[in-house]
């Protein structure tokens, strides 16, 4: 997101002036009109901000709050209380680990385990070369193929420490 | 596909039974056109292993062969057994082939004139698959999940159109109590029963909520359902709208599950096109509308009254009961709040009547149950099964039993409000009563088996640590108390509690459990709770022997001490 003054409502018109010109902004809009700025649209508009962006950051939430009319304590509170949000971009590369019941029992410690002295992160972190970012997700569902991850958007389940390595390995050098 | 010729004049509107009977004929027809027909599973774990592929180069080979007037390859749903995933059916004939590779391409069209390619072929007559009672799951992944016209092919929407233009709101309801469903989210409360209290609230306006906020660790029953059968669950709701007489709907489902999301909003599309959800659908005043709403990786929103929070746009917090979204829901107004398998079991009951229904399963528990069968188990994947089948059957006739010659030691349904229920209650039958005697829980269905490499204080420490992350910290016994047990236990497990220690464990577990504001808390201890009841020894070990005998905590035989700093 780049950090052009945002501007302020007019008092003329409803809407709340994008942040920049940044055309994403404009899918952001789309999503709040289909809701028709209803303050209840929150969740879901934060859910667009982020897939466009990659996170939220302190202008993207002032614009959103302005946007729908509700204080910047709740969007800011809405935007910590949920799991899914984060409020620092990602790496170039994200690999979310599965902490399920079913990956716990077959492993999934060892996973994270692997990634740490691999790459030197742990839950939430990123590399200092800003290359790989781990999150821990408290299960997707994949449970018939345990211990699994998803690796830039892409489920690998059946995981042992061994190919976890290599793809740590793949995701750092690329 | 091109619409029947009488639809056309209504827009393609589908109005009664004779259209959807028409449409179901048309199916019919160009099935009895085609030879082949070959489902590729879409389903999560399929996909994992590359079916996409695997449907990209059958479909190539079909075509360059020049066989696609009598060979359909087609997107299908789960087949159950997704620990040898990707899966591959092949109609007629029904041969499951596992683990195909898109190199396998082929071999598998050859196999259509030579007969099935044995080295892919997976023996259906096991009892994986014959010991299970096909309900939720009916159409055993065997329709396309993004079409209408083939989920109306199998009988889709006679039990909403019967329901609008045969029924009255009444005997709806009065069909649904008859069947004996109770809730398929975990508590089971009487489904007929929540349906007639929503009914009897006196309200311009009331909701439908779907609950596919499958929260549970170790549970995917759920994602499976919604990516595979999205227009059964809608169908419910609008059945479930017309019952209480409500117009809007929401489904609230996990950000986690991008393709049940993507599957449910194109059905609601699907749906609307064909005027089975929408403004007067079969042409009476009855309109009814459904919107998804994204969960944000909150486990507490699985809560109802937290649920209704979230949907508002607001942290998922819950609130104190009574009043129950029933009378005071959503905005306020009367709200009806079911799982996503509740829904799902609406439309065949409506179709073939209460009393079908309330033969299968046990005296007080009725139907079926779709389980996510994992962890230590041979056969991983989604089973179904009528309630009231005892575990036994689950895990070692359906499940295959425990891999590499281990040994069962416990598995734990319910999630994290649920228990470990050991070796010795496998004969139990599985309803809502019986595992609750046992101090588990139905829950939504998750069910992990644990073998000899699990350490059941670790497991109760998982489950710990997962409700104390996810505490909303409203109130606070469950904010305070699940990081103290937490604190506790990673002490037991690190060899430095005492008895003390594990007296006041036990003592918070009774405070937790009794003085929680939702069900998060209240079930919070359970884990602990089973755990000290059946396996004392293995907490007993960690405290005095300082040894973890599933070679967890540390090595077996090993001191689980941290050794001492030597600098």
């Amino acid at each position: 997101m780049n950090s052009a003054a945002p501007s302020l409502p007019s008092s003329s018109q409803n809407v709340v002036a994008a942040p920049s010109d940044d055309k994403r902004w404009r899918i952001v809009g789309a999503t709040m009109r289909r809701y028709g700025f209803a303050p209840s649209a929150l969740i879901e508009t934060l859910h667009t901000v982020q897939n466009s962006f990659g996170y939220l950051d302190t202008q993207s939430l002032r614009f959103v709050a302005r946007s729908l009319k509700v204080p910047l304590s709740k969007a800011y509170g809405v935007a910590t209380f949920y799991g899914i949000f984060r409020l620092k971009p990602h790496g170039e590369h994200t690999c979310v680990i599965c902490t399920g019941t079913a990956c716990h029992i077959k492993g999934a410690a060892k996973l994270l385990a692997t990634i740490d002295r691999c790459a030197n992160i742990r839950d939430a972190e990123t590399t200092k070369d800003n290359k790989l970012s781990l999150v821990t997700a408290r299960c997707f569902g994949a449970c018939g193929i345990a211990p699994a991850a998803i690796v830039d958007g892409q489920v690998i389940g059946n995981l042992s420490p061994e190919t976890m390595e290599e793809l740590v390995r793949r995701c750092l050098k690329s | 596909m091109q619409t029947p010729q009488h639809l056309d004049a209504k827009n393609g509107r589908i109005v009664n039974l004779d259209d959807l009977k028409t449409i179901a004929e048309q199916e019919a027809l160009l099935k009895s056109q085609l030879k082949h027909r070959i489902f590729v599973c879409m389903g999560t774990a399929c996909q994992s292993c590359q079916s996409a592929d695997v449907l990209d180069s059958l479909t190539r080979e079909v075509s360059t062969r020049g066989g696609q007037a009598e060979c359909l390859v087609t997107p299908g749903g789960c087949q159950g057994n997704c620990a040898e995933a990707p899966l591959v059916v092949v109609e007629p004939g029904g041969q499951l082939y596992r683990g195909v590779a898109p190199g396998d391409a082929a071999s598998v069209i050859d196999s259509l004139k030579t007969g099935p390619v044995k080295r892919l072929l997976c023996d259906t007559t096991a009892p994986f698959f014959t010991e299970q009672t096909r309900l939720v799951t009916e159409y055993r992944g065997l329709v396309n999940p993004e079409r209408i016209e083939d989920y109306i092919a199998v009988g889709g929407y006679i039990g909403l159109l019967t329901a609008v233009t045969e029924l009255t709101p009444d005997e709806v309801i009065q069909q649904v109590t008859r069947s004996g469903l109770r809730g398929r989210g975990g508590a089971g409360y009487p489904t007929g029963l929540k349906w007639s209290t929503v009914a009897k609230a006196v309200s311009e306006q009331k909701y439908v909520i779907c609950n596919a906020d499958e929260g549970d660790p170790g549970a995917f029953m759920n994602r499976s359902v919604l990516e595979d059968y999205p227009f059964r669950v809608l169908e419910g709701m609008a059945i479930a709208g017309y019952a209480l007489g409500a117009t809007q709907g929401y489904v609230y489902v996990r950000a986690e599950y991008p393709l049940a999301v993507k599957r449910i909003e194109k059905a609601i599309a699907g749906a609307q096109r064909h005027g089975l959800l929408g403004n007067n659908i079969a042409n009476t005043q009855f309109s009814f509308h459904v919107e998804v709403r994204l969960g944000a990786g909150a486990f507490v929103c699985g809560e109802e009254t937290a649920l209704i929070s979230s949907i508002e746009g607001g942290r998922g917090l819950p609130c104190p009961r009574p009043p129950y979204p029933a009378e005071s829901g959503l905005w306020g107004h009367p709200t009806l709040i079911n799982n996503v398998e509740t829904y799902t079991n609406i439309a065949p009951i409506i179709r073939n009547g209460g009393d079908w229904f309330a033969k299968i399963g046990t005296e007080k528990s009725k139907g079926t149950k779709t389980f996510a069968l994992s962890g230590r188990v041979k056969n991983t994947g989604l089973v179904e099964v009528p309630l009231g089948t005892t575990l036994r059957k689950i895990i070692f006739d359906i499940g295959g039993g425990v891999p590499e010659g281990h040994k069962f030691k416990a598995v734990q349904t319910g999630g994290p409000a649920g228990g470990c229920i050991p070796a010795e209650h496998l004969d139990a039958p599985i309803d809502y009563e019986s595992l609750q005697s046992l101090g588990s829980f139905m829950g939504s269905g998750g069910m992990i088996v644990m073998d000899d490499t699990s350490c059941m204080v670790d497991v109760a420490k998982f489950f710990m640590d997962f409700c104390a992350t996810e505490s909303c910290g409203k109130c606070i016994p469950c904010r305070v108390g699940t990081v103290h047990m937490r604190d506790i236990l990673n002490k037991i497990t690190t060899g430095e509690a005492s008895l003390e220690d594990l007296a006041q464990l036990e003592e918070l577990c009774d405070m937790v459990k009794y003085t929680s504001l939702c069900g998060l808390g209240q079930g919070a201890p359970n884990p602990v709770l089973s755990t000290l009841r059946y396996f004392k020894d293995e907490y007993m070990a960690h405290i005095i022997d300082h040894l973890c005998p599933a070679g967890v905590c540390a090595g077996k035989g090993q001191d689980i001490r941290r050794p001492a700093c030597v600098l």
